[in-house]
C-alpha cells in the first residue's frame, strides 16, 4: 500500500523477500513513472470527462467507471509539467485511495515490470521539489530511470489547499 | 405476533449474543472503558424496551444487572470473574424468558428474586459468596440454562397460556397467539412441567422470529445497485439502437427487458430507502406508556413521516430518536399541575418533524416543556469534574448545554427506569456523528427545547432539473426550484441591468439574478457561441431568499441518486454532490444554499444558521432587498424592492398634465407621476428614471434622479422622520439613508389607493378593529397606514405579551394579525396562548411571516392561526382580512 516500503526494506529484508516489486509503468512527457501494481484498479483509454468548475486546475473532472464516480487528475499539471498538447492521446490509471477512486491521466501506460530492490535509490536531493513531494524514489533500469509515484502524496494537494 | 414484540425479540436476541461476547472480553480486559460503556448501553436498551413493552420480570433482571454494570463503570466496583459470571447468568435468565415470550407472547411466571438479590448485593458491595463458585452460592444448579424457571412460581403473576405444549414441536411460532388475557387465568396447573422444557430447548435453536427476516450487508446492496445502474445504461443503449431500426424482431423482447429493468431498479432502490415514519412507528405507544408512567399528559405530533431516508441511516437514528423522545417526555415536559401553574396548556406537546433541506435531512424533536436547566447542568459539570466554575462562567449558555452530550451526564436528580443514567445523549451524539450528521440544541427556559439533527443525504434519491451553461450540464435539486422563466428579446420577460447587476421583472417584482457562468467561472469553449438573445432563468428559493439562476438551456427533470463528491473537492461549496445520469455521464449537483451565499455579499448560509439561534432569528428575518436611489439631493434614499413593480425610464417630453398633475401615457393608461423632490420641475429634455408602483390595473410613477443599487440589508429604522413621505433613516450599505414611506406617495397619487381593495370586500359600516402584533417598527409603520387606509381601525403592539395584556385589559378585536418570528413569545406560542382558552379564543388570527412554505403553513394552522400571509404581500393581506372577517361573520 505504501510506496515507502521499498525504501525502508531495501536493505534489511532484501534477502528474505526476494526483493522484487511489481510496478505498472507509464510515461508522462517522455519520463517513465511507476505505481505499485497492487494499487492499480484499472487502465483506461480516453474517457468522457465532466469538468468540475472551481476545482483546482489539476483536477481534470470526473468520469463514470461502471457506475462509480471517479475523479480524474491530470498528472502532468500536478507534476508541474506543461499541459498535454491537444492532439496527443491520453490514458488513465485508476487507483483506490481510502475507498475513493481516482483516475490519473498520463500520456501512455506501459508494461508491468518486476523490479529488484537492488536497483532502488532514494530521490536525489537535487530533484525538483514538486517531484520529490510525490515520489518515493527512483529505480535504475537498463536504459532509463523510473520514478516511483506515491499515490497518497500525489492526491494530497487539495487537502493542503483546503486546510 | 405484535410487530413491536417481534422486533423486540429480534433486536434483543442480537444484543444478547453481542453481550455474551463482550462480557467475556471484558473479563479479560477489565480496564477497557469503551467495552464497558458498550455493554452498559446494551443492557440499558434491553431494560428500557422491556419497561415499555410491559415485561416486568425481564425489566427487573435487566435493571439489577444494569445497576452492577453502572458500579463497574463508575469504578466503585471491581470487575471480578464472580461478578461477570453473575451478569452472564442474568443474561441466561433473560434468554430463557425471551424464549418463552417468543412462543407464548407472555412472560413466564417465575421469580428471579434470588438472582436479583445477589446482583443487588454485588452492586451494594456486600460480600457475594466470596470465593465460592456461583454454583455453590446459588441454590440452583450450575448449568447455564435459565435455572430460575425451576423456582417456585409466585402466586400473583398470571400463569402462561394453556397451550405451551404446542411449543414443544420444533416450530413454536405464535400458535397460542390470542390466548392471553382471560384464558391465562385458566390452567395454572399444567405449565410447571412444560416451562422448564421450553426454556431448555429454546436457547439450543435459533429464534424463530429472528429467522423471518434476513440481514444483508449494505455493501452487497450497494454493489447490487451499481450493477443495476450498469444494466440500466446498457438497456438505454439497446433502446437507442432499436429506435434507429424499424421493425426489428428485438422490439418485443427489448420492451420486456426495459420493463423488467425498470422494476428491478426500483426494487433495488427500495431496499435502501425507507420513510422515516417506520422509525417512528413505535413512538406513539412509547409516549402513551410514558405519559401513564410519569403522570403527564403528552401529545405527540409527527410531521413529515414520509420523508425517505437511507435504510442504514434510518437504523442508526432509530435509537437516538427513541431516546430523545423519551428524554423530552421525562425531563422536558412538566407535570400537568406545573404546566397549569406556568400558564401553559395542561397537555405537553412533543413534535417530531422531518424534512429535506439543502441536501440534508433535518429532524427536529421539540417539546414545549421547561427547557434545559442551565444551572443544573453547570452544577453537574462541576460535580463530574468536566469544567471548573471559572470556565463555566466564561461559557455561553449554548456551550454549557453541550455538556449534556458527555458520557455519564444526567441532570435528573433521581434515577428512574425511564432515564437518568446519563446513557441517552452521548449515545445519540455518537450514533449521529457516525453517519456524518450533526446535532444542535436550542433551549429557552420555560418554553421548551428543540433538538435539530442534520443528516447528510448520502444516498437519497432526489428529483433534479438538468440545465446547461457554457456547454456543461448541471443538476439543480427540484425541491428548491420555484419556477422556470424564459427570457428572450421576443418574450415578455427580458433581463435588465442595474449598474451591471442583472435583474428580472417577474409579476410586479424585481428578481435578483445570478449568472451561473459567472459564478462558476465557466469559460465558453471556443467556437461555441452562446446566443445571448435567449436565457433561461431558474427561479430558486433558499429559505426566504428568492433569486434566479441564469442558464443557457433547460433539459428535463431526472430522478438522481446523490453521491458525495470526492474528498479533494469537498471544499467547493457550490456542489452538494454528483451523480450519474441515465446516459452514463457524470454531472455535478448544484447546491442552492452555496449559490445563494456565493452570489453576493449576503451570507445566506449564515442567515439560515442564525435562524437556529432563536435570539437572532427575528433580526435576521428583517433582511430585505432594498432599492437605493437618489432624489432631491441629500442622503440616498431607499425603498423595499418588493414594493416596486417596475423601473422605467421616461422621456420628459412625453409628460402631460391632467388636472394639474403630471401624468404620462403608460401601457395604454394614464399614470400619475409624483416627484419626490417638491422642487422638481417637470420640464425640459432628456430622460428620467421612475419607480413604478402598481396595484391591480392602476399604477403610479415616483420620479427620482438616479437609481443607485439594490442591496440586501437588515433594515433598522433608527431615526424617525417628521417629514411626511419618509419613514426615517437607516444605515444601508454603510451610509445614512432615508427610508421612503411608499404609502405616503401612493396616497398622493390616488387618495383611495389602499381603499379600493378593502371597501369592495365588505359593505358594512362598522369599522373593523385589527390588532397588529409585530416586533419590527418598520412593519408596524408600513402596515398601520396601509390597513387604516383600507378602512380598518388598527392597534399596533410590539410583542405578544403586550397583545395578551390588551386581552386581559378587556379590549376586543375583530381580527388579529401577528408576526411569527418575534423575540420573547413568538407568534406560534402567541396563537396557542390565544386559542388555549383566552377571551379571544374565537377571534380570527392571521399569521404574517417571511416564511411561507407549506410546512410553515401547517405549523401555523396547528398553532391556531386561521390563515397565513407572506410579509410584503399587501394584496394578499387585505384579501385575507376581508375573507377571514366575512367567513367569521358567516360562521358566528
Amino acid at each position: 500500500m505504501n510506496g515507502k516500503v521499498p525504501a525502508k526494506r531495501a536493505k534489511s529484508e532484501e534477502s528474505n523477500s526476494g526483493g522484487n516489486l511489481d510496478f505498472v509503468t507509464m510515461t508522462i512527457a517522455d519520463q517513465l513513472f511507476g505505481i505499485p501494481v497492487l494499487q492499480v484498479q484499472d487502465v483506461l483509454g480516453h474517457q468522457r470527462i465532466t469538468r468540475i468548475p472551481l476545482a483546482p486546475p489539476e483536477v481534470a473532472g470526473s468520469l463514470n467507471l461502471r457506475g462509480r464516480i471517479v475523479t480524474a487528475i491530470d498528472v502532468r499539471l500536478r507534476m508541474g509539467l506543461a499541459a498535454r498538447p491537444k492532439n496527443k492521446p491520453e490514458m488513465s490509471i485508476v487507483v483506490d485511495l481510502r475507498g475513493e477512486l481516482y483516475s490519473l491521466i498520463v500520456d501512455s501506460v506501459g508494461e508491468v515490470l518486476s523490479l529488484s530492490n537492488d536497483d532502488f535509490e532514494r530521490n536525489p536531493a537535487t530533484l525538483d521539489q514538486r517531484w520529490r513531494e510525490v515520489s518515493t524514489g527512483i529505480y535504475r533500469l537498463n536504459n532509463q530511470l523510473m520514478v516511483v509515484l506515491d499515490v497518497s502524496r500525489l492526491l494530497n494537494f487539495a487537502n493542503m489547499e483546503a486546510a | 405476533m405484535d410487530d413491536l414484540l417481534s422486533e423486540f425479540l429480534t433486536e434483543t436476541a442480537e444484543n444478547i449474543s453481542v453481550l455474551d461476547v463482550e462480557l467475556v472480553r471484558l473479563e479479560q480486559n477489565p480496564n477497557n472503558p469503551e467495552l464497558l460503556g458498550n455493554i452498559f448501553r446494551l443492557v440499558h436498551t434491553i431494560k428500557g424496551t422491556c419497561g415499555f413493552l410491559g415485561l416486568p420480570r425481564l425489566e427487573r433482571v435487566a435493571h439489577a444487572s444494569e445497576n452492577v454494570l453502572g458500579k463497574f463503570r463508575d469504578g466503585s466496583l471491581t470487575i471480578t470473574p464472580v461478578a461477570v459470571s453473575l451478569i452472564l447468568k442474568s443474561l441466561d435468565t433473560i434468554k430463557g424468558i425471551l424464549a418463552v415470550l417468543e412462543a407464548t407472547e407472555a412472560e413466564p411466571p417465575g421469580d428471579d428474586g434470588i438472582l436479583i438479590e445477589r446482583l443487588n448485593a454485588l452492586a451494594e458491595g456486600r460480600e457475594v459468596a466470596d470465593g465460592s463458585t456461583p454454583a455453590a452460592a446459588a441454590p440452583t444448579p450450575a448449568q447455564p440454562e435459565p435455572i430460575e424457571f425451576d423456582a417456585v412460581p409466585e402466586p400473583e403473576p398470571p400463569p402462561p397460556p394453556p397451550k405451551p405444549q404446542a411449543a414443544t414441536p420444533p416450530v413454536p411460532v405464535a400458535k397460542p397467539a390470542k390466548a392471553e388475557g382471560a384464558t391465562k387465568k385458566d390452567g395454572p396447573g399444567q405449565d410447571l412441567a412444560v416451562i422448564p422444557d421450553l426454556a431448555e430447548e429454546a436457547p439450543a435453536k435459533e429464534s424463530a422470529v429472528a429467522a423471518q427476516t434476513i440481514r444483508v450487508n449494505v455493501d452487497l446492496l450497494e454493489n447490487l445497485m451499481t450493477m443495476v445502474s450498469e444494466l440500466v445504461l446498457t438497456r438505454n443503449q439497446l433502446l437507442q439502437i432499436l429506435r434507429s431500426q424499424k421493425d426489428s424482431e428485438f422490439a418485443a423482447p427489448l420492451q420486456r427487458l426495459n420493463h423488467v429493468t425498470s422494476e428491478l431498479q426500483e426494487g433495488v432502490m427500495k431496499t435502501r430507502m425507507q420513510p422515516i415514519g417506520n422509525a417512528w412507528a413505535k413512538l406513539p405507544r412509547l409516549v402513551r406508556d410514558l405519559s401513564h408512567e410519569l403522570g403527564k399528559k403528552i401529545d405527540l405530533q409527527m410531521l413529515g413521516a414520509d420523508t425517505e431516508l437511507d435504510r442504514q441511516v434510518l437504523e442508526l437514528i432509530k435509537d437516538p430518536l427513541t431516546h430523545m423522545v423519551r428524554n423530552s417526555g421525562d425531563h422536558g415536559l412538566e407535570t400537568p399541575s406545573e404546566r397549569v401553574a406556568a400558564g401553559k396548556p395542561e397537555i405537553g406537546r412533543i413534535t417530531l418533524n422531518a424534512y429535506h433541506e439543502g441536501g440534508h435531512i433535518i429532524i427536529e424533536i421539540s417539546d414545549d416543556g421547561r427547557g434545559l436547566a442551565i444551572d443544573r447542568i453547570k452544577a453537574k459539570a462541576i460535580q463530574n469534574g468536566l469544567a471548573s466554575e471559572g470556565e463555566l462562567a466564561a461559557m455561553s449558555d449554548q456551550q454549557i448545554i453541550q455538556f449534556i452530550m458527555k458520557p455519564g451526564f444526567s441532570t435528573a436528580s433521581k434515577v428512574t427506569s425511564v432515564s437518568g443514567r446519563g446513557v441517552g445523549m452521548d449515545v445519540v451524539k455518537t450514533n449521529i456523528e457516525k453517519i456524518g450528521g450533526t446535532i444542535e440544541i436550542k433551549s429557552a427556559a420555560g418554553k421548551g427545547s428543540t433538538f435539530v439533527i442534520k443528516i447528510p443525504l448520502t444516498l437519497a434519491i432526489v428529483s433534479a432539473l438538468i440545465v446547461e451553461c457554457a456547454g456543461e450540464r448541471f443538476a439543480i435539486p427540484q425541491i428548491s426550484v420555484v419556477e422556470l422563466v424564459r427570457a428572450a428579446s421576443d418574450s415578455e420577460h427580458t433581463i435588465e441591468r442595474l449598474k451591471g447587476t442583472p435583474v428580472l421583472r417577474l409579476r410586479n417584482r424585481l428578481l435578483p439574478l445570478v449568472s451561473l457562468q459567472h459564478l462558476l467561472r465557466l469559460e465558453r469553449p471556443e467556437g461555441v457561441e452562446h446566443d445571448d438573445s435567449e436565457t433561461f432563468i431558474v427561479v430558486t428559493q433558499v429559505g426566504t431568499y428568492i433569486f434566479g439562476i441564469m442558464v443557457d438551456r433547460v433539459f428535463d427533470t431526472e430522478e438522481i441518486v446523490v453521491k458525495p463528491v470526492a474528498p479533494i473537492l469537498r471544499h467547493i461549496g457550490m456542489f452538494s454532490g454528483n451523480t450519474i445520469l441515465g446516459d452514463g455521464s457524470v454531472i455535478m449537483i448544484l447546491d442552492p444554499n452555496g449559490i445563494a451565499s456565493g452570489s453576493g455579499d449576503v451570507s445566506l448560509a449564515e442567515t439560515s444558521r442564525a435562524e437556529h439561534a432563536s435570539v437572532q432569528a427575528a433580526k435576521a428575518d428583517d433582511r430585505m432587498a432594498l432599492l437605493l436611489f437618489r432624489a432631491g439631493g441629500g442622503s440616498p434614499k431607499a425603498v423595499p424592492l418588493s414594493l416596486v413593480a417596475r423601473l422605467e425610464d421616461i422621456d420628459l417630453a412625453s409628460i402631460e398634465y391632467s388636472n394639474g398633475m403630471p401624468v404620462v401615457q403608460y401601457r395604454g393608461k394614464l399614470m400619475p407621476l409624483v416627484p419626490i423632490d417638491p422642487g422638481f420641475a417637470v420640464h425640459g429634455e432628456g430622460r428620467q428614471p421612475v419607480l413604478v408602483f402598481a396595484d391591480g390595473d392602476r399604477s403610479m410613477g415616483l420620479v427620482v434622479d438616479e437609481i443607485v443599487d439594490i442591496v440586501e440589508e437588515r433594515l433598522v429604522v433608527q431615526l424617525s422622520a417628521d417629514r411626511p413621505g419618509l419613514m426615517g433613516s437607516a444605515i444601508i450599505a454603510g451610509r445614512a439613508t432615508d427610508v421612503l414611506d411608499a404609502g405616503f406617495y401612493l396616497t398622493q397619487a390616488y387618495k383611495d389607493w389602499f381603499g379600493s381593495a378593502g371597501t369592495e370586500a365588505f359593505e358594512e359600516d362598522r369599522t373593523h378593529r385589527v390588532l397588529l402584533v409585530d416586533d419590527s417598527p418598520f412593519f408596524r409603520n408600513l402596515l398601520t397606514p396601509l390597513l387604516s387606509v383600507a378602512g380598518y381601525s388598527v392597534t399596533a403592539v410590539e410583542s405578544a405579551s403586550d397583545a395578551l395584556g390588551l386581552c386581559e385589559a378587556g379590549e376586543d378585536f375583530d381580527v388579529i394579525v401577528s408576526d411569527i418570528e418575534m423575540p420573547g413569545m413568538n407568534g406560534l406560542e402567541f396563537a396557542q396562548a390565544v386559542r388555549g382558552g383566552s377571551r379571544w379564543q374565537d377571534t380570527p388570527l392571521v399569521a404574517l411571516s417571511s416564511h411561507a412554505s407549506p410546512r410553515d403553513l401547517d405549523r401555523g394552522r396547528q398553532a391556531g392561526f386561521s390563515d397565513y400571509v407572506a410579509k410584503f404581500d399587501r394584496d394578499a393581506l387585505l384579501y385575507t382580512l376581508s375573507q377571514t372577517l366575512s367567513e367569521h361573520k358567516g360562521a358566528a
